[in-house]
C-alpha cells in the first residue's frame, strides 16, 4: 500500500512538473508579446511608415527601413527559392542512388542549423571585401544562402509525398523525366513548395545577424541595391542599443511590426498547408 | 520523312532529359560547394592571425586590439557556459513539454499549444535581444540575482559563480534567454521522437500496471534516448551559434571572469561588435578565426545530432 501510494504521489507530482513546463513556455511567449505590444502599439502611428529614420532627438520613421527590408527579403527570396527547388528536386528524383545526394541532404540539414553570422562573414569575405562597399545585394545574397537550406529541405520533402504512381501513369503516356517532373510532381506539390518558401521568408525576414557586415545600415532613403541599405533589424538593433528615448521608442515599434510580420507569415504557412513544419 | 522527324524529336527529349538532370544535380552539388566554401573562406580569412599566433589563439585570453594580442579564451568559454545553461534550462522544460503533449493534453488542445511553442522559435533573435535587455535583465537584476548572491555566492567552489553585482546583463542572463530561446526546438524533436514508440510497447506497460510517470520513464525514453539526445545537440547547435539575443544581454566585456553575474562575451557576440569596426589584417583575421572556431563546433555538434536521429530513424526502418 505504502508504495502504491508513493508510485502514485511520483506520478502526479511529475505530470504536474510536465504542465509546469508547458506553462514556463507559454509564460515566455505571452510575455515576450505582452511587452511588443505593450511598449510598441502606441508608437506605430502613420509615421512610421511616411518618414524617414530620424536623427537622434526629433522625430521620425522607418520608412526607409522597412523598403530596405522588403527589398532585400524579397531579393534573398528571389534568388534562393529556385536554387533550392533544384536541388530539392535532385535529392528527391534522382537521388536513390549515388553519394552526392545523401551527403548533400546531410550537409543542408546542418546548414538549416548553422549560425547565420558565419554566413555574414562568408559574404562579407567573398562579395563585400571584394566590391570595397558593403550593399543592398550582399545582403540578398546572405538571406539567399539562408533560404536555399529551408527550400531544399520542404521541396524534397514535399516530392517525396507524391505517390509513385503518378510518376508512373505520366511515364506511362511516354512522358520523358524532366516533364514527369516539372508538369506532374512539381505541380502535385506546390502548396508544400510554397510552404516552404513561406517558412524561409518568416526565417529571414527577422534576421540580423548576415546583414550586420553586409548590407550595414543607411540612414537616408535608397532604392540602389548596390549601396549600404537600411533594414529593419539592424536599424532596431542600433536603435535599441543608443542612448536616446527616440530611437528607443522607433526599435520598439519596429520590433512590434517585425515580429507580428513574422508570427502572421508562420500561422499563414500552416493555413496553407495543414501539417506540422519542421523546425529542424 | 517522318521517322527521321520523331528520331529527332526522342532526341531533343532525351538531351533535355540529361540536361534537366544535370542542372538539378549541379544546385544539388553547389549546397556542399557552399559548405566548402564557408570553411574554405574562412580558414583564408583567418590565416593572417593563424600565422601570428598559432595554437596559442586557443589558450590565451588576451583581446587587445591596441597590442595587436588576440586569443579565444574569453569568447569560446562565454559560448560554452552560456550554451550549457541554456541546455540545463531547455532540456528538462522540453522534456516536460514534449510530455504534456505526447501523453496529458487533450485532443483538442494539442495542436493550439504545439503551434504556441513554436511560436517561440518564430521570434527572431533580436526581439528576444530588446526584450532581454530592456525588461528582462532590470527583473533579474531586482529579484533574482541579489537572490542568488546571497544564497549560493557563499558557497564553496559554486561560490565563484555567483560573485560581483547584481547588473541584470551577463553570462546568467544570455544563457537563460538562450535557455528559452531553444525550447521550442528540443521539444519538437522530441516530440516526434515520442511519437515513433509503438503503442503496443506503451500498453503492454500500461496493462502491467504502470503510472504515466512510469511508462514515460521506463519505456518512451529508452526506447528514444538516441532521438532526444540528438534533440538536444540540436538545441546545443543553435545555442552556441545565436548572435543577436547575446549580443544585447552578455555584457560584450572583453575580459575574463568565472563568475555566470559578469559581464562577458560569446564568439557570436564579439563578431557582431567588433567586425565592422576591426582595423589592421590580425584583428579582422583573429575575428574570422574566433567564427571559423565557432562554425567548426557547431557543425560537429549538429552532425552528431543528425547522425544519431537518423540512426533512430533506422532502427524504426529496420523493424516495419
Amino acid at each position: 500500500m505504502n508504495l502504491y501510494y508513493k508510485r502514485r504521489f511520483i506520478n502526479g507530482l511529475n505530470l504536474t512538473l510536465s504542465m509546469v513546463a508547458m506553462g514556463f513556455g507559454l509564460f515566455w511567449l505571452a510575455w515576450i508579446l505582452w511587452t511588443l505590444v505593450d511598449r510598441g502599439l502606441s508608437i506605430v502611428s502613420v509615421d512610421v511608415f511616411t518618414h524617414m529614420t530620424p536623427p537622434p532627438g526629433s522625430s521620425g520613421g522607418l520608412l526607409n527601413a522597412i523598403a530596405g527590408s522588403i527589398a532585400m527579403t524579397v531579393a534573398g527570396v528571389a534568388i534562393g527559392t529556385p536554387i533550392g527547388i533544384l536541388a530539392g528536386t535532385y535529392l528527391a528524383e534522382y537521388g536513390q542512388k549515388g553519394w552526392l545526394s545523401p551527403t548533400t541532404r546531410f550537409i543542408n540539414d546542418i546548414l538549416l542549423s548553422a549560425p547565420s553570422i558565419v554566413i555574414g562573414l562568408f559574404v562579407y569575405e567573398v562579395y563585400v571585401a571584394s566590391t570595397h562597399h558593403f550593399s543592398g545585394w550582399a545582403g540578398s545574397f546572405a538571406l539567399a544562402l539562408i533560404v536555399i537550406p529551408v527550400v531544399v529541405r520542404t521541396t524534397e520533402n514535399m516530392l517525396k509525398l507524391v505517390p509513385n504512381g503518378l510518376r508512373e501513369a505520366a511515364f506511362a503516356l511516354g512522358a520523358p523525366q524532366w516533364k514527369v517532373i516539372s508538369l506532374v510532381t512539381l505541380r502535385a506539390s506546390k502548396a508544400g513548395i510554397v510552404t516552404g518558401v513561406l517558412l524561409a521568408l518568416s526565417r529571414i525576414s527577422g534576421e540580423t545577424a548576415p546583414l550586420l557586415f553586409t548590407a550595414l545600415n543607411n540612414s537616408f532613403w535608397s532604392a540602389d541595391m548596390n549601396a549600404p541599405m537600411a533594414n529593419l533589424p539592424v536599424v532596431i538593433f542600433q536603435f535599441a542599443m543608443s542612448p536616446y528615448e527616440d530611437w528607443h521608442k522607433l526599435a520598439w515599434a519596429g520590433a512590434l511590426l517585425i515580429t507580428f510580420g513574422v508570427l502572421g507569415l508562420n500561422i499563414l504557412t500552416r493555413f496553407v498547408f495543414r501539417s506540422k513544419t519542421t523546425l529542424h | 520523312m517522318t521517322t527521321l522527324k520523331s528520331g529527332s524529336r526522342e532526341k531533343l527529349q532525351a538531351f533535355l532529359d540529361l540536361a534537366f538532370k544535370l542542372v538539378t544535380r549541379f544546385f544539388a552539388f553547389s549546397v556542399l560547394a557552399l559548405l566548402a566554401g564557408i570553411i574554405v573562406e574562412l580558414f583564408v580569412g583567418a590565416m593572417p592571425a593563424i600565422h601570428a599566433f598559432g595554437w596559442k589563439f586557443f589558450v590565451t585570453t588576451d583581446w587587445d586590439p591596441v597590442n595587436v594580442k588576440f586569443g579565444s579564451v574569453i569568447q569560446v568559454y562565454g559560448t560554452l557556459v552560456t550554451s550549457l545553461i541554456a541546455l540545463l534550462i531547455g532540456i528538462p522544460v522540453s522534456f516536460g513539454i514534449a510530455l504534456y503533449l505526447t501523453e496529458l493534453s487533450p485532443t483538442w488542445l494539442k495542436r493550439p499549444l504545439g503551434i504556441a511553442i513554436e511560436l517561440l522559435a518564430g521570434i527572431p533573435s533580436i526581439i528576444y535581444g530588446m526584450w532581454g535587455l530592456f525588461i528582462f535583465a532590470p527583473h533579474l537584476a531586482d529579484h533574482f540575482q541579489p537572490w542568488l548572491i546571497d544564497h549560493l555566492g557563499p558557497l564553496p567552489v559554486i561560490g565563484a559563480l555567483f560573485q560581483g553585482a547584481p547588473m541584470g546583463i551577463g553570462m546568467l542572463t544570455a544563457g537563460i534567454i538562450l535557455g528559452i530561446m531553444i525550447i521550442p526546438f528540443i521539444a519538437s524533436v522530441m516530440r516526434d521522437v515520442f511519437e515513433i514508440v509503438p503503442p503496443t510497447l506503451k500498453e503492454s506497460a500500461y496493462a502491467v500496471g504502470c503510472t504515466t510517470w512510469e511508462v514515460v520513464w521506463n519505456v518512451v525514453l529508452p526506447y528514444t534516448k538516441i532521438g532526444v539526445v540528438g534533440g538536444v545537440m540540436l538545441g546545443l547547435g543553435r545555442a552556441l551559434g545565436e548572435t543577436m539575443a547575446v549580443t544585447f544581454v552578455i555584457g560584450n566585456a572583453q575580459n575574463f571572469s568565472i563568475s555566470l553575474l559578469d559581464p562577458g562575451s560569446s564568439i557570436a557576440s564579439t563578431l557582431a561588435n567588433e567586425f565592422n569596426e576591426a582595423f589592421g589584417k590580425v584583428y579582422t583575421a583573429s575575428l574570422i578565426e574566433l567564427g571559423l572556431i565557432m562554425f567548426v563546433i557547431t557543425f560537429i555538434v549538429l552532425a552528431l545530432s543528425k547522425i544519431l536521429l537518423f540512426q533512430l530513424g533506422k532502427r524504426e526502418g529496420e523493424k516495419t
